[in-house]
């Protein structure tokens, strides 16, 4: 079962659906394929959330909204760049909340210490 | 909806109890969070990537009183891209968007971009 397999072109430093899984199924005593449900319902969880128009907050992390975005005139890049008007739509939007905020500003990111207030 | 609502959602869709799904809710967030903190992005195919850019300071102005500016500090901040799933949120059939959409007279251009 505990195929150790490596996973494609996996950048260093980068965070996938894999390492979810793998601690979500420590965490909450899962197997890792329960684990591997749980965190796709929670991701489509989101999603339906937002298709509803509804958006959803995750005390700590941060939200997720939908934002109206007006319509524009965009170039197509295959095109040799002819403008063409692209309506208005809905975008998802994150806006992480303060303590992720603060967190990434306090451990500087690819930085040694942090001896930062 | 609030974390609550998203554990019971799990709960009910997956059948793992209750109990057990709060902890994996709390353990996604908590190891995005951590991700993020370490200056990692985060990659889920189909709902999108979470990247840390760095911010550098920047004047900004309080729309309240536009003409006082605002320094803002150099830090980072967190960019969602969303995923092709996110993206699509409008497809037809997919629960219906109160108002807004494309004023009627714009014929449906393509969208750069939208699809492969």
């Amino acid at each position: 079962m505990e195929s150790e397999r490596p996973v494609a072109s996996r950048a260093e430093g980068t965070t996938t659906k894999a390492d979810l899984v793998e601690e979500v199924a420590r965490a909450a005593e899962l197997t890792k394929k329960q684990a591997e449900t749980v965190v796709d319902s929670v991701f489509s969880g989101i999603i339906s959330s937002l298709r509803s128009g509804q958006k959803i907050e995750l005390r700590g992390f941060g939200s997720f909204k939908l934002r109206l975005r007006g319509a524009r005139v965009a170039r197509n890049p295959k095109k040799s760049g002819v403008k063409v008007l692209v309506p208005p739509k809905k975008v998802p939007y994150f806006k992480p909340g303060k303590r992720l905020k603060e967190l990434i500003n306090e451990a500087e990111p690819s930085g040694p210490g942090s001896d930062s207030p | 909806m609030i974390k609550n609502d998203l554990v019971n959602r799990v709960a009910d869709e997956t059948g793992v109890p209750r109990a057990q799904a709060a902890r994996a809710v709390e353990t996604i967030i908590d190891v995005m969070r951590q991700s993020l903190t370490r200056g990692s992005r985060i990659e889920l195919r189909g709902f999108g990537v979470f990247l840390v850019k760095r911010r550098k300071r920047g004047i900004g102005r309080n729309p309240k009183r536009p003409d006082e500016q605002v320094e803002i500090p150099p830090g980072f901040t967190i960019r969602f891209k969303p995923g092709k799933e996110l993206r699509d949120l409008e497809a037809p059939g997919a629960g219906t968007p109160p108002a807004e959409g494309a004023p009627e007279g714009t014929q449906s251009l393509p969208v750069p971009g939208a699809r492969a």
